[in-house]
Parts: C-alpha cells; sequence; structure tokens
C-alpha cells in the first residue's frame, strides 16, 4: 500500500450534494392547500387535515412492514391484513383487561394502551415468525403461489381468531380520558388522533433512523435492491428475511390496534378491510420505499377525509383514483426503488 | 507455486441448459489468472458458480485445499473471495460510503473503515473521494466499476473474482483500471480475472486459461499465449497486429 494520498476524507462543503426530491412532498401540500377553498371553513378543515394525517399516520404504520418484506424480500403478502386482526383483537382483551385502571386517568390510559400495542407486537410477532416458516418460505420467488398461499393463510387465520373471539363485531372503546376533543377556535380535534399521530411519528422516525444510521438498516437498503450482491458480500440474507418479515408483522399488529382504537370497533374482517388500502399505499409510494410509504399514506388519509366531507359518494373511490393519478406521474410511485 | 484455487470437472446446469461441461481450472495464490474466451464460452458461469450463485451439478471447487462447492455464497465470501459481477453490482440508491462500509464486513459505519487501507484505495481511485457522500447510481460508468472494485478490496480478501471490468469504459478508464491492477498485483494479490480485452489480459496475466464451450481448452503462462500469434488466433480468433 505504497499509494498514498490525503488521509482524510473531503470536508463535506467539498462533495456533491444529491438533491432530495422535494416534489411528493409538495404533492402533499398542494393536497392540503387546495382543499382549504374547497372545504369553506378553516376550523373544518383543519378538523379534517388533523384527521386525515392521523389516519395516515396509522395507515404508515400498518404498510411500513408490508413496503419492506416486499422491498426485501420480493414477497406479495397478502395474509398481512391477519397480522392486523391479531392486533386489534389482542387489544379487545388487554385493554377489556385492564378497563377499570385505564379510565381511572390520562397517564393509566396510556398504560393500557402501551400494554395492548406491546402484546398485539408480540403476539403479531411470533405468530409472523411461523407464517414466514411455513407459508412463505416455501414460496420465495414464486409471485402467484405467493398471492394465492398468503390470501389462504389471511382465511385461516381469520377463522382462528373467529374460533378464538367469536364471529361478532367487539367494541373497543378509547378509556375515558382519551375520549372527546381538543377545541382550536371553531376546530376540534380528537384526543386520540394527537396521540395515533405522536405513535406514528415516533415509527417513522424510528424507522428511518434504523434505514439510514445502522448497518442493519444499509442491509436492509441494500438488499432491497439487489439481495443476490448482498450475499455475494458475504452476509445471510435469509436471517434478514426472516427479522425484517417479523418485523413487519409486530408493526401491522401495532397498527391494527391503533386502527381498532380510531374504528372503536373490531371484526375478523378488519385486516381484509385495510389490505386494499394499504396496497394503495404501497404501491403509491413506490414499493420497498419507506419514505414513499410514508407520503403515500398522509396522501391517502388526506384525501378520504377531504372526499368523505366534500363528497361522500366518490369517497370510495377517491384513493383509486388517486393511485391512477400518481402512476399516471410517476409510473414506478413517488419514491422508486432503484434497480426494481 | 501454491494453489489457491481449484476446479476439477465442475459442469454447471441453469434451468435445462448445460452451461459448464467440466471445468478444470487452478488459480496460483498470489499471481493474476486470466480467464478468456468468446462470449458465451462459460466465464462468467464458472466465476458464479465459484461463489455459490448458481450450484454446481457435478464436480468440485476448492479454495485454500477446503471444498467449498456445495457451501452457500455468504460463506464462500466469508472464507475470503471478493467478487466483482459484470453487472457491478453497485447499490445505486446508497451513497459510495454506504457501498464500502457495506462491503467491510467488520466495519460498523464508515468511521470503523481503516483510514490506511482507505487511502490506499483514495490513491487507487481518487474519483471516490470526491464522490464520497454521493448516490453511487448518480456516478458514470467507469466511476461505478472503480467502486465495485474498490469495495472488493476495501478489506485484504485472499481471492478477488473481477469479470469483464473493461466492458463499456473508454480507453482512458480502462488505463486507469489496469494501473489499479498492477498495484494489487505488486502486492501479490491472487486475482481470477474474466476479460475480452486481450490487451488487458496481456498487461496483467501471469497465467491464462482460455474457455470454449464450457471447458478450458488451453491453460498455461500468458507469456506463451502473447508471444504466439497462432496460437491466439487458434484459441481467441485474434490477430495480435490488429490488437496492437
Amino acid at each position: 500500500m505504497n499509494t498514498v494520498v490525503s488521509t482524510a476524507v473531503p470536508a463535506a462543503t467539498a462533495i456533491p450534494k444529491a438533491r432530495f426530491d422535494w416534489k411528493p412532498v409538495l404533492l402533499l401540500l398542494a393536497v392540503m392547500a387546495a382543499a382549504l377553498p374547497a372545504v369553506g371553513s378553516t376550523s373544518s378543515w383543519l378538523t379534517l387535515t388533523v384527521a386525515g394525517i392521523a389516519m395516515g399516520f396509522i395507515v404508515f404504520v400498518i404498510a411500513s412492514g408490508l413496503t419492506l418484506i416486499f422491498g426485501l424480500m420480493d414477497v406479495l403478502n397478502f395474509g398481512h391484513g391477519v397480522f392486523i386482526a391479531l392486533g386489534a383483537f389482542m387489544a379487545t382483551t388487554v385493554m377489556g383487561g385492564m378497563a377499570v385502571f385505564a379510565d381511572q386517568g390520562g397517564w393509566q390510559a396510556l398504560v393500557a394502551i402501551f400494554c395492548a400495542m406491546l402484546a398485539a407486537m408480540v403476539v403479531a410477532a411470533a405468530l409472523g415468525v411461523a407464517f414466514e416458516r411455513v407459508i412463505i418460505r416455501p414460496v420465495y420467488g414464486l409471485h402467484l403461489k405467493q398471492i394465492l398461499i398468503t390470501m389462504g393463510g389471511m382465511i385461516v387465520g381469520e377463522e382462528i381468531i373467529k374460533v378464538i373471539w367469536g364471529p361478532l363485531q367487539i367494541a373497543l372503546p378509547l378509556p375515558e380520558p382519551l375520549r372527546g376533543s381538543f377545541l382550536f377556535g371553531d376546530a376540534a380535534i380528537e384526543k386520540y388522533r394527537i396521540l395515533a399521530s405522536v405513535i406514528g411519528a415516533l415509527v417513522f422516525a424510528l424507522l428511518a433512523w434504523t434505514l439510514a444510521r445502522t448497518k442493519v438498516g444499509l442491509l436492509i437498503r441494500a438488499g432491497v435492491q439487489d439481495r443476490e450482491m448482498v450475499e455475494s458480500l458475504g452476509y445471510r440474507i435469509r436471517r434478514l428475511f426472516v427479522g425484517v418479515f417479523v418485523a413487519g408483522s409486530a408493526l401491522a399488529g401495532l397498527g391494527g390496534v391503533m386502527w381498532g382504537l380510531y374504528q372503536q370497533s373490531v371484526s375478523p374482517q378488519i385486516g381484509a378491510q385495510v389490505n386494499v388500502l394499504i396496497f394503495i399505499v404501497i404501491i403509491i409510494g413506490g414499493l420497498g420505499s419507506t419514505l414513499g410509504c410514508f407520503v403515500g399514506a398522509l396522501l391517502v388519509g388526506l384525501m378520504a377525509n377531504y372526499t368523505g366531507y366534500l363528497a361522500p359518494k366518490v369517497a370510495l373511490f377517491s384513493n383509486i383514483g388517486l393511485m391512477v393519478a400518481i402512476l399516471l406521474w410517476r409510473p414506478q410511485g413517488l419514491y422508486p426503488v432503484t434497480n426494481r | 507455486m501454491t494453489t489457491l484455487l481449484e476446479l476439477k470437472g465442475v459442469h454447471t446446469h441453469i434451468g435445462a441448459y448445460h452451461i459448464l461441461h467440466g471445468v478444470d481450472l487452478v488459480v496460483p495464490e498470489g499471481q493474476v489468472t486470466m480467464l478468456l474466451g468468446r462470449n458465451g464460452a462459460g466465464k462468467t458461469t464458472t466465476l458464479r458458480t465459484i461463489m455459490g450463485l448458481w450450484a454446481a451439478s457435478q464436480g468440485s471447487v476448492s479454495f485454500k485445499g477446503q471444498p467449498i462447492t456445495a457451501k452457500p455464497t455468504p460463506d464462500i465470501a466469508q472464507a475470503g473471495i471478493a467478487y466483482v459481477p459484470e453487472s457491478m453490482g453497485i447499490f445505486t440508491d446508497l451513497t459510495v460510503q454506504e457501498n464500502m462500509v457495506l462491503a467491510a464486513r467488520a466495519a460498523r459505519d464508515a468511521s470503523a473503515l481503516d483510514p490506511a487501507r482507505l487511502d490506499w484505495v483514495f490513491g487507487l481511485f481518487p474519483a471516490l473521494k470526491k464522490f464520497w457522500l454521493y448516490p453511487a447510481g448518480k456516478l458514470s460508468g467507469g466511476q461505478k466499476q472503480m467502486l465495485a472494485v474498490a469495495r472488493a478490496i476495501v478489506e485484504p480478501r485472499a481471492l478477488l473474482l473481477i469479470d469483464e471490468p473493461s466492458k463499456g469504459l473508454a480507453p482512458s478508464i480502462i488505463n486507469n483500471l489496469i494501473g489499479a491492477f498492477r498495484e494489487l498485483k505488486a502486492q501479490a494479490t491472487t486475482i481470477l480475472l474474466v476479460e475480452q480485452n486481450f490487451m488487458m489480459a496481456k498487461a496483467l496475466g501471469d497465467r491464462v486459461a482460455v474457455m470454449d464451450d464450457g471447458r478450458v481448452v488451453h491453460a498455461g503462462a500468458m507469456a506463451e499465449l502473447s508471444n504466439d500469434e497462432a496460437m491466439q488466433q487458434r484459441l481467441l480468433g485474434l490477430s495480435l497486429g490488429v490488437h496492437q
């Protein structure tokens, strides 16, 4: 090693910087801005916007695991919904058991919700280990079989949930201290939506930090692009697959709790209902992209709330329309992952 | 002359296609072995079979005297073999720095990279220093190839497998790569280099193996092939006069 040059890596100022793609973020702001004159009332707009952002954060928590699973493992997991449903039903059990304690005050309510989330994540993660081993592993690389067997897995999962918790819808009321709204002028902001937004933001921050700042995150980002090369560098990507699948399942369980509390009721079909929404989000965001999933989820949440208020009859179509419009603009999604 | 890598009667099938038909190949330690041959001769398949990316259906591959034929790719890499594929395998969404950190298995982040080794790599490929925090996907084709090779040498490896590094590159970039490979050769790095560019092969090779139709049809000293135009024409369809 006799060719020696300056030892320091160049100072940051001397390095060409890659430009961040702000257009999807600007689109998000543009949708919010466009909704203001359409809604007419500032207070209604603020209420709808906060509701949309809260819904977006919940959808992001659910969908983030799915986009990583697809991006890294190339697995189309249509059974993701079963983890959502399991998480939501675990919440009914835990919150039901802690109902008296949770109604005593603000921090008790938070503790109860935290316990429900923890239980949901642990159980969903454990199911994720079995699901990956029994259902996913035999069909790596076989997309059609993945769709069929994961949908079958979700149907079986739903039936098991019916056996344990019954086939009927179960109420999942918010603890007393989290009910009601804060008033900002004429705008009413539900307390739970603020909590959901904070939890969603924390999950996003944690995911972003893990992906950007840790070696595991680096491996995941590299594996999303080129699994074979990651293995050629000496890393066992199968272990990473299992880890990501389990983490994605746990996030779906967490999202199930948040979605159940958002709806204040859960049914065994909750996973199948949310499945459509989260697939729209990960397609809009760019398959495998966590940032794209985040922006896509916020867009979907906002669009659902604005159209639900302005034109309830087209609300069901709004997210499909949003997906079509975005794919016409960017066929690979808002933040496409290179090499896919 | 110690043998570092040895292939004996290696056959490889890809689906219904029988690509390698009993490859015998010896790579001596501390030397540059050139693997030459026409398109479709089986050179890339040979490298991928060594790395375990495609399984050998028959025959054996041994590295440092140990069989690696049935080992998974990560184990083969961890045994000390670095692979630079023809496609370069750059993670284009990652920065140059992140690509290098990934290649250095022992490093948790950029601060854990060996600074002396990094300086040496920067000495070979100064562009990587300039674009250190830049997404690798924004680099030119030549710079990507430099990054691909730099990744393979960011930590010491016993053997480098490099697949057609000069493909599609401008002559000045090829000269830069030749300079880098000479530097590696001067340090007795063992390299198995697949190449179509005969002048590059001639400049770097100690040993040569020529493949045709999934077999090694000639193996010997590079100098012997370089000095025998008739042999070049017979084995590679080349005329040295045309290539000089």
